[in-house]
């Protein structure tokens, strides 16, 4: 499998005390551990983006805990107020372990 | 032409009731507040838009702790939680899940003085396309 590619859409400049919008999607199969194996049977394991969170400064904005139940390539819409400029740090936490990691700069116009 | 099939305030699984008592610490939520956006009609119950909304006005005095969304005719009931903060700025998520059949999704806030609401809307989900 390719690595998942996390894709973020932040607006480059926001006025000061503005609620923005934030997209997110990554890439990822979230396999749900309920599927057969068509030529073998057998359960394929879970394997599932298990947390999401986005920071702005080093401040929790937004975070989410996933279930099987989410579709796969994972995507988020959520909202953040944004009063000074600084960097949003996106986290995809998998059922392996591995973390997926962006970031963005946002300017105050 | 279709007719609307009344809302069901609560939700008709016992796993489903379970999740919802876990979530809110065995209180039973209160309508409003919160609301689903759901469709009417999905296509593909691979991959349905649910969006959520919370009236609240995101203060760091009062704001929206998390909102438990749940698929009451999935295998697992559970879909996801969003937790908000105050840096929020609006209590709203938008994401894409997985409906196996026609079913009910459920939404339940919790607020961070720890009221409960809750919102429960019907997706019917088609295998062919037939278009609704």
């Amino acid at each position: 499998m390719a690595a998942p590619k996390p894709r973020v859409k932040v607006p480059k400049k926001a006025s000061q005390g503005e609620v923005i919008t934030i997209k997110t999607l990554i890439s990822h199969p979230m396999e749900s551990g309920q599927r057969k194996d068509k030529k073998t049977g057998e359960l394929i394991p879970r394997k599932i983006i298990n947390k999401f969170s986005c920071e702005f400064n080093g401040q929790v904005v937004f975070s989410c805990d996933l279930d099987p139940a989410v579709s796969a390539n994972p995507y988020m819409e959520f909202s953040a107020k944004v009063n000074e400029p600084g960097t949003f740090k996106f986290t995809w936490v998998d059922d392996d372990g591995s973390v997926y990691e962006t970031e963005k700069k946002i300017t105050i116009e | 032409f279709l007719t609307f099939a009344p809302r069901i305030s609560f939700a008709a699984t016992a796993e489903t009731d379970a999740a919802i008592k876990a979530f809110t610490g065995g209180a039973t939520p209160t309508e409003g507040t919160v609301s689903l956006d759901t469709p009417e009609i999905a296509e593909n119950g691979n991959t349905v838009p649910v969006g959520v909304t919370v009236d609240s006005p995101m203060t760091p005095d009062s704001y929206v702790e998390s909102v438990l969304i749940l698929a009451d005719g999935n295998p697992s009931p559970a879909v996801a939680t969003f937790h908000f903060t105050a840096m929020s700025g609006a209590a709203e998520a938008k994401t894409r899940i997985r409906l196996a059949k026609t079913q009910n999704v459920v939404a339940v806030a919790k607020m961070n003085d720890g009221s409960t609401f809750m919102d429960t809307k019907e997706v019917k989900v088609t295998i062919g396309g037939c278009g609704g």
